[in-house]
């Protein structure tokens, strides 16, 4: 037994265990059965979160599928992400934040110019992330659609009014995710520095997958 | 009909010009679900002259309809008996990889509902239609639209060839009409059907049915494709598949002027509209 408190819980041996750095993408393959856990390592970092199914990557993770089929639009555990056919993809096991967001997208340098500013258009974005991870496996921009936010609060209140707002995250967080089938996992570990979903500052998460 | 098989003298249309003039006996039936060519209605704004009409269409329900609009142009959907459900997907017609995005189109606005005055805007920074009238107040940015699966859950049966067509089908169709597959087909809008958020995330759908004839009105801000589907909102609580015609309109109309209230009317906006005109700048 390891005394990593990171690794408490997970089921089965670790079969990849790896520091995503702050800013960076990360893509990797999760076999049916496995978990993955990410753990946000020094809090408040939004991590952004896209699924394929390996087999036949125009099978994507679909938010609108997934909030329509429980009816809610937070991700909590017991959560099934569906795809775009109406799949399960994975399902959030746990979690030690209540819920997660899958309405506010993925920054991107064209969103980043609306919300802030031309002067933001040079900064890094997710999308950016997700078009560099997804183009080593000959996807592009027409596989990018709304994305999941691990650790991201984007409440929205009575008169429609909604924001990213500030985390509800902390160091050590972590959300584990069952695979129901074969899926090709990207994600982009938030650069964004102009909102609260990374208390302005983007940190390294860790991604764990047991078997 | 095996008998007119073999006897081909017993069979009226057996023989080509037969069936020709079978087939141009047809011609001039009106049914209710139905292009019109050339457009024509009488009921357009006082300020639209007739030969500016582009498009004038019922769509059935469960059917749907695509057509590529250019810049400027008016789009009005009514909702004829109450019970339409216009899923809408949208392209940037010369670069269709630029579509609509539902998240950057509430997070960019800080709201979560549709209505007069909104954008929707695409992955790529700029408005791609702006909502000009709006008799609804019930639409949806969330909840997308139902599949086969879904169908077959609710309806027993969902696909395009039976009698529960399902939206995500539908969208395929429609976008395999412009040479797009199935990783277009991105998350969608619905108008006239909607969903509220309650403080917990839960979704409260609106689903009516509501007054017969409510209108909403786009502008064009972009040369885009439309697509929309009419089938029932994939949280439509009826366990009979019900959904009516949808009757859409278009016509041309001048593209956004500088002072536009609606391109003035938040920092954000205005600046997702420079985006159009850089895009424009040629």
């Amino acid at each position: 037994m390891s005394d990593d408190p990171h690794l408490t819980g997970l089921p089965g041996m670790i079969v990849h265990d790896v520091i995503v750095p702050a800013r960076a993408p990360w893509l990797h393959h999760v076999a049916a059965g496995q978990t993955l856990r990410i753990v946000d390592l020094e809090g408040n970092q939004a991590v952004d979160f896209l699924l394929y199914a390996t087999q036949d990557d125009a099978e994507r993770y679909s938010a609108q599928d997934t909030v329509a089929a429980q009816g809610n639009l937070f991700l909590r555990e017991g959560t099934v992400l569906r795809s775009n056919e109406g799949r399960p993809m994975m399902t959030i096991t746990a979690t030690s934040v209540d819920y997660h967001d899958t309405i506010g997208g993925a920054c991107s340098c064209e969103s980043n110019t609306l919300r802030y500013g031309h002067h933001t258009k040079a900064e890094h974005a997710c999308v950016e992330n997700f078009l560099e991870a997804n183009l080593q496996e000959g996807r592009g921009k027409r596989d990018i659609v709304s994305n999941i936010n691990f650790f991201m609060n984007v409440p929205v209140e009575q008169d429609g009014a909604l924001g990213i707002v500030d985390g509800i995250s902390a160091p050590g967080l972590s959300v584990d995710l069952r695979a129901e089938m074969d899926v090709t996992v990207v994600v982009s570990n938030c650069p964004q520095i102009n909102n609260p979903c990374n208390g302005f500052n983007p940190t390294p998460v860790r991604m764990i997958v047991s078997a | 009909m095996t008998a007119s098989l073999t006897n081909p003298a017993a069979n009226p249309l057996a023989n080509p010009l037969a069936a020709r003039d079978h087939a141009r006996a047809m011609a001039g039936t009106r049914v209710e679900a139905m292009p019109m060519l050339p457009p024509a209605a009488d009921d357009l704004p006082a300020d639209v002259a007739a030969d500016d009409l582009l498009w004038e269409e019922t769509i059935a329900p469960g059917g749907y309809a695509t057509r590529r609009i250019a810049r400027g142009a008016r789009l009005r959907l009514i909702d004829l008996q109450g019970d339409a459900c216009a899923s809408m997907l949208l392209f940037n017609a010369e670069m269709p990889s630029e579509r609509l995005n539902v998240a950057d189109t509430v997070k960019v606005q800080w709201n979560a509902y549709l209505g007069a005055g909104k954008l929707l805007l695409s992955d790529m920074g700029r408005v791609l239609a702006s909502i000009v009238e709006d008799e609804a107040g019930t639409h949806d940015a969330f909840c997308g639209t139902s599949n086969a699966a879904t169908n077959a859950a609710k309806y027993g049966e969902g696909g395009n060839s039976g009698p529960h067509p399902n939206g995500r089908d539908r969208f395929l169709l429609g976008a395999a009409k412009h040479g797009l597959g199935r990783r277009d087909v991105h998350p969608c809008v619905n108008l006239f059907k909607g969903a509220t958020i309650a403080a917990d995330g839960a979704i409260i759908p609106q689903i009516g049915p509501f007054a017969a004839g409510r209108r909403v009105m786009l502008r064009m801000e972009m040369d885009v494709i439309v697509i929309l589907a009419n089938c029932p909102h994939v949280l439509d609580p009826r366990t009979d598949w019900t959904i009516t015609p949808l009757r859409a309109t278009a016509w041309r109309g001048a593209v956004t002027p500088e002072g536009d209230p609606i391109r003035n009317a938040t920092p954000e906006g205005q600046r997702a509209f420079q985006n159009v005109e850089d895009y424009f700048r040629r």
